[in-house]
């Protein structure tokens, strides 16, 4: 899976989250939960989605790593074989 | 004998849409059973039997308007082996045919809606939107479809279900903001010792049994509210009575449409895990629009945490009868001073509102103390 891959896959985890954002709402660069207006618990169900699709977990001492979107499409790319 | 009537969630309800029935003509029901859905401006509410008995008869169709305290059913008690009176039957007969005369007054001023044709997709969707399908028929031949009602949904942005919702808080908060005296205390609380404590726990689980820290905040607010037990109750008829149960009703955002506030019920008996597991899926139930009856008439106390916001401090309006509201703000990287020393530490301002007529401001000064004291000393949490 490359980069572009877990983008479109981490988007779509946050399509089911909120539905009513569409694919170009949501931004690259910017923090995601204050973009989307996305909560804790959200936050949560998309890393626990997206550990159960690709099959990392995201320690707590790592979410500064995975606030933006690219940010995190690169923190799953660097660790999934 | 008794009737099940449609029950009142609130004090702005005035009706709601009988949705479906969970049960059928002789089942066997017990006390706390949801046994129907209905359909009010917070979302489709499963509502629960406050008897056991037997199902005798279902007085209403679904998808029928009925005000509060109209008949929806007759349950027989399982005492009660014997058949229908005469007596009974004819009363229940009575009571049965006011129910057309139950709908809302908006249908007053247009002739009665022939049932519209829509696809049961389409009919669906503007269920779930709150679109009018008659009014969509006017502009259509024909069946409606699915396509019809998304376009229309667009066009519609603010559906008029979530203008429902602003009018049911808007009446409650009017009426809150003239009858009861608030006051207001705030307190800083030093919320490192126990993120730190927080983070050390969820180390050792997977994500998804990690505790996020406004479920350990609620856990916190609820073993406090046990030592200083006056803020969680009601006041009634000019009177003050506290709840024995905590049922805090947690503030939930609901994208683009609002908030609801729904218990948390039995939040007393919970730990920290359970707290999460429960917080969680109430969050979910709530987004979902899948409550339960009881969870929107039984809180105590309301929690409203604007944190993720970035708001530091909130003045909450104190939902009646309700005595209080804690309202909780973003935790912030702060200079503390302790022990002579200045460091950079996580605080968070806590805000009580209160009502003057139930308690005073010592009692508010109690509670943000021991909520305080038991986030310094965080293994009380579990």
């Amino acid at each position: 899976m490359n980069k572009e891959q877990i983008k479109t896959s981490i988007i779509e985890q946050i399509r089911i989250i909120a539905p009513d954002l569409e694919y170009d709402d949501i931004p690259s660069d910017e923090n995601l939960q204050n973009a989307l207006e996305i909560d804790s618990f959200d936050f949560l169900h998309l890393l626990n989605a997206l550990y159960e699709q690709l099959g990392v977990q995201v320690p707590e001492a790592d979410y500064g790593e995975v606030d933006t979107l690219n940010r995190m499409a690169a923190y799953f790319a660097k660790r999934i074989k | 004998m008794s009737e099940f009537l449609m029950p009142s969630l609130g004090a702005d309800m005035e009706s709601a849409v009988l949705m479906q029935w969970k049960v059928k003509v002789g089942d066997k029901v017990t006390k706390g059973q949801v046994i129907a859905e209905i359909e009010t401006s917070k979302g489709v509410i499963e509502i629960e039997v406050f008897q056991d008995g037997i199902i005798e008869k279902i007085l209403v169709e679904p998808e029928t308007e009925c005000r509060v305290g109209t008949p929806l059913a007759i349950i027989r008690s399982d005492e009660e082996n014997i058949p229908v009176s005469s007596a009974t039957a004819a009363q229940a007969q009575t009571e049965e045919t006011p129910l057309e005369k139950a709908k809302p007054d908006r249908s007053k001023d247009t002739t009665q809606p022939q049932r519209v044709k829509a696809s049961p997709a389409a009919r669906k969707k503007a269920r779930e939107l709150g679109l009018d399908l008659a009014d969509l028929a006017k502009t259509s031949d024909g069946e409606i479809h699915l396509s019809q009602i998304e376009s229309a949904a667009e066009t519609e942005f603010k559906t008029p279900s979530a203008d429902k919702m602003r009018q049911a808080i808007a009446s409650a908060m009017s009426l809150a903001n003239a009858e009861i005296p608030h006051y207001y205390l705030s307190a800083s609380i030093n919320m490192s010792p126990a993120l730190s404590w927080l983070e050390e726990i969820n180390k050792n689980f997977t994500i998804k049994a990690r505790i996020l820290p406004a479920a350990m905040i609620i856990r916190a607010v609820v073993l406090a509210l046990k030592e200083v037990p006056e803020l969680n109750g009601y006041w009634q008829e000019g009177h003050h009575q506290v709840c024995k149960e905590i049922h805090p009703g947690i503030a939930i955002a609901i994208r683009k449409k609002g908030v609801i506030t729904p218990a948390l019920l039995g939040a007393k008996d919970m730990n920290l895990s359970r707290t999460m597991q429960a917080l969680d899926d109430l969050i979910m139930r709530t987004r979902a629009g899948k409550l339960r009856g009881a969870e929107l008439t039984q809180q105590s106390i309301t929690i409203t945490n604007l944190g993720d916001l970035g708001v530091e401090n909130v003045y909450g309006v104190i939902y009646p009868p309700q005595v209080a509201l804690i309202g909780l703000g973003k935790i912030i990287d702060t200079p503390w001073a302790q022990e002579n020393k200045v460091t950079v530490q996580k605080v968070m301002k806590a805000t009580l509102a209160g009502d003057h007529r139930a308690t005073d401001g010592r009692t508010g000064a109690l509670f943000l103390d021991k909520f305080n004291r038991i986030l310094q000393n965080p293994k009380e949490l579990l």
